[in-house]
């Protein structure tokens, strides 16, 4: 079977250890989590985890089954490339001499949609938010260029495209119809 | 402690230590209402919890201390988690103040048991007690079982706080049994009415949701032979007629053969093991797969059902039978008949009812079995004993079988007969344990001595890893890397615990042995000195297709 990026979306309640439990599932599988990505989720006390993976179909819904298994995981799903709005976003630190050496800047900004967070006599911070691909080129050009100082990428967040079932009117679903047990 | 009573738990088998002693002391006030059981080592206190839960269908409750007493429940907790037995570990830990800086007996508990538990959490504080203990066991023994770790530190030991306890019955992340669904039924139901050729297999989930009359009513309508798991046994009994045996590598041929020649195949509470399936890839290829089970992930796990239907066995078997035509299946149930036969003639004949040379594993079994009136509680070890033992014991009533299943845990048997007698105190408890096995938790008769918990211990005793050593002859080129033993007398150490015991070496000998030793009550230890080289038949080597029988002729 072939083996693909899959984004993994899990929500849950706010507990400690949570991570622990969803990373040990992948750790017997001797799967690498790509990226991951956790943060408060539009609910209250509910946190969501992005989590990418290089896997076959079969594997990732084994793995999503296994994760959505855990007490205190509400729900797991996985989606590919097509179903989702994605985003990622990287930081690279340059030395501004060798910045100025190249001489103007205006077509990289232009080309690249880069951002400028910090600059001072000897670095600049760029920013620049975008698929993989597309931070990975910006760092390539920058290496080959003027060299990369510092650089850093976040994990993927994404929002899916397709209508899913919403979390809250799932709990509210729920709850309605065992909460009163 | 007031929470454990409100939880109706009335038996923790469990060892003092130092972060433990506040519970402990507490204890001492509630001897009417629970009865603690010392054991001799922590892992023999989760063994004897599983033992317990296994028969009464209550969660087994262990209690012991920190660090090297959490690490020494591991191999109960994993067992328990692999075969879906409820339980409930509680654990010392350091004062909350004292976490995470490498304290005298601080260890990672809920790190480490993670993985191998439904829930593990630590109690910090005593406001939390009553709610954790509660969850504990609500998740314990709700949905698909397994063991609960509480992890609970000494400083949230000593506070007190005002008692206010509400049992759990739901958490909202966590949806212990699926509703039936009726589209899955009907699916289902159109596949088996339209079979010529069903077959069931039955597993744990039938027992632990308490479906065998359901299970029966299911059967009997459709008349659809049925075969059981290694943890499905005692779900049917023995002389149940559609009862057509034992499943897997070394269960018996008719079944093992009859699941690749099924057109429709359905799987009620099992999950698929390796050992029940062999190599994957041509496992029933040629039938209509439907698999029942409580939880999500066991469908498609290893085998991809063409109907699945998810719920609990309670539930989802009288949703099929009531849409079930009646049928016969007159040839197809008799067409099992000449596999059975062979079986007899080729393996059974010679390791049940053998005539001359050395005494056999299985008929000391059976012999038992039958002096027993086939009533007894069968607990095993692990290897050649437990196979043996799977195959010649015969059950007339459920929850009559406990043994380490999914972890195989060698050194399970007599610590989970403690617990299983002590969870059906009126039915004899007959323990069969290799040499080997015996020896990985014979401390544990210092806990039959003290508590005089009546079990019956067999061991059957060929001087070697019987199991290791046949594989080592059958795949191995007969090089018997250590796997001889030279073994103490063991009725010599029974007699050092002051419980009885006799050692048979002759086939005459045998029939007055068990017949003493099931004359009472008392915990007893029979040794029986069987052949040396005996080998468990037939066998489905690992990995192999289910039809690929050897029967060793």
């Amino acid at each position: 079977m072939e083996t693909k990026l899959y984004t993994i979306t899990v929500f849950s309640e706010n507990t400690v250890g949570l991570l622990g439990q969803i990373t040990i599932i992948f750790t017997r599988r001797a799967i690498n989590i790509e990226t991951l990505s956790v943060s408060p989720s539009a609910i209250k006390g509910i946190h969501k985890f992005t989590i990418t993976l290089f896997a076959t179909e079969d594997v990732v819904s084994k793995v999503v089954k296994q994760i959505d298994k855990r007490i205190d995981i509400l729900k797991a799903y996985y989606n590919t490339d097509e179903d989702l709005v994605f985003q990622e976003i990287a930081l690279y630190k340059v030395a501004t001499d060798k910045l100025l050496e190249k001489g103007s800047m205006e077509d990289l900004i232009r080309r690249y949609h880069i951002r400028i967070l910090e600059m001072n006599s000897d670095f600049v911070v760029l920013q620049k938010a975008g698929h993989y691909d597309e931070t990975q080129h910006l760092f390539d050009e920058l290496s080959e260029t003027v060299g990369v100082l510092q650089f850093i990428r976040s994990g993927r967040v994404a929002i899916t495209k397709s209508k899913v079932e919403r979390l809250s009117d799932m709990l509210e679903g729920i709850q309605a119809k065992y909460g009163d047990k | 402690m007031l929470s454990l009573v409100q939880e109706g738990v009335d038996t923790i088998f469990g060892y003092p230590g130092g972060a433990i002693m506040p519970v402990f002391d507490a204890l001492y006030d509630y001897d009417k209402h629970i009865n603690h059981i010392l054991t001799r080592h922590e892992q023999g206190a989760t063994h004897a919890a599983q033992g317990y839960a296994r028969v009464s269908g209550k969660v087994g409750v262990c209690l012991v201390t920190s660090g090297p007493a959490a690490t020494n429940t591991i191999t109960g907790i994993g067992d328990a988690m692999l075969d879906s037995t409820p339980m409930v570990v509680i654990t010392g830990q350091v004062a909350a103040p004292l976490l995470g800086t490498d304290a005298f007996q601080e260890i990672d508990v809920v790190g480490i048991t993670q993985p191998i538990t439904k829930w593990a959490y630590q109690i910090r504080r005593a406001e939390d007690i009553a709610w954790a203990v509660a969850r504990a066991f609500y998740i314990a023994r709700s949905g698909r079982p397994g063991p609960v770790v509480l992890d609970f530190a000494k400083s949230a030991q000593v506070q007190e706080v005002e008692f206010d306890y509400k049992p759990c019955t739901f958490i909202r992340s966590y949806l212990p049994i699926p509703e039936v669904q009726p589209s899955q039924i009907d699916a289902a139901v159109a596949l088996i009415n339209g079979a010529k050729k069903p077959f069931a297999l039955v597993g744990q989930g039938v027992v632990l949701s308490n479906a065998e009359e359901e299970l029966k009513a299911f059967l009997e309508k459709g008349n659809i032979p049925a075969a059981w798991t290694l943890l499905g046994a005692s779900a049917m009994a023995t002389d149940f007629p559609l009862n057509k045996g034992f499943l897997g590598m070394h269960g018996n041929v008719a079944p093992n053969m009859k699941t690749n020649e099924c057109d429709v195949l359905i799987a009620i509470g099992m999950r698929f093991d390796d050992r029940v399936t062999g190599d994957l890839k041509t496992y029933a290829k040629q039938a209509k797969i439907i698999h029942l089970d409580i939880d999500p992930a066991e469908i498609g796990k290893n085998v991809i059902p063409d109907a699945p239907v998810l719920g609990s066995a309670k539930d989802t078997l009288p949703a099929l039978t009531a849409k079930l035509n009646e049928a016969k299946h007159t040839e197809w149930i008799a067409s099992f008949e000449e596999y059975v036969k062979l079986e007899y003639d080729k393996v059974i004949q010679r390791e049940v009812y053998p005539e001359s040379g050395e005494m056999t594993m299985g008929e000391v079994i059976h012999k038992i079995s039958e002096a027993t009136d086939n009533k007894a509680v069968l607990v095993t070890d692990v290897g050649q004993n437990q196979m043996m033992a799977a195959r010649y014991f015969n059950y007339s009533q459920t929850r009559s079988m406990v043994t380490s299943g999914g972890l195989g845990t060698m050194g399970f048997g007599i610590p989970a007969a403690m617990g299983a007698k002590m969870g059906a105190p009126d039915r004899t408890v007959c323990m069969f344990s290799g040499d080997g096995g015996f020896q990985m938790t014979i401390q544990e008769l210092g806990t039959i001595m003290q508590e005089q918990i009546g079990v019956k211990m067999i061991i059957l005793n060929n001087h070697f890893l019987g199991m290791v050593r046949q594989w080592q002859e059958m795949f191995f080129e007969e090089r018997y890397s250590f796997t001889e033993m030279l073994n103490p007398d063991f009725v010599a150490i029974a007699k050092a615990y002051r419980i009885e015991g006799t050692e048979v070496h002759k086939r005459e000998e045998l029939d007055a042995a068990i017949a003493d030793m099931l004359k009472d009550d008392k915990p007893y230890l029979l040794v029986v000195n069987v052949e040396k080289k005996g080998m468990v038949f037939p066998m489905i080597p690992a990995g192999a297709c289910v039809t690929n029988i050897l029967l060793g002729d």
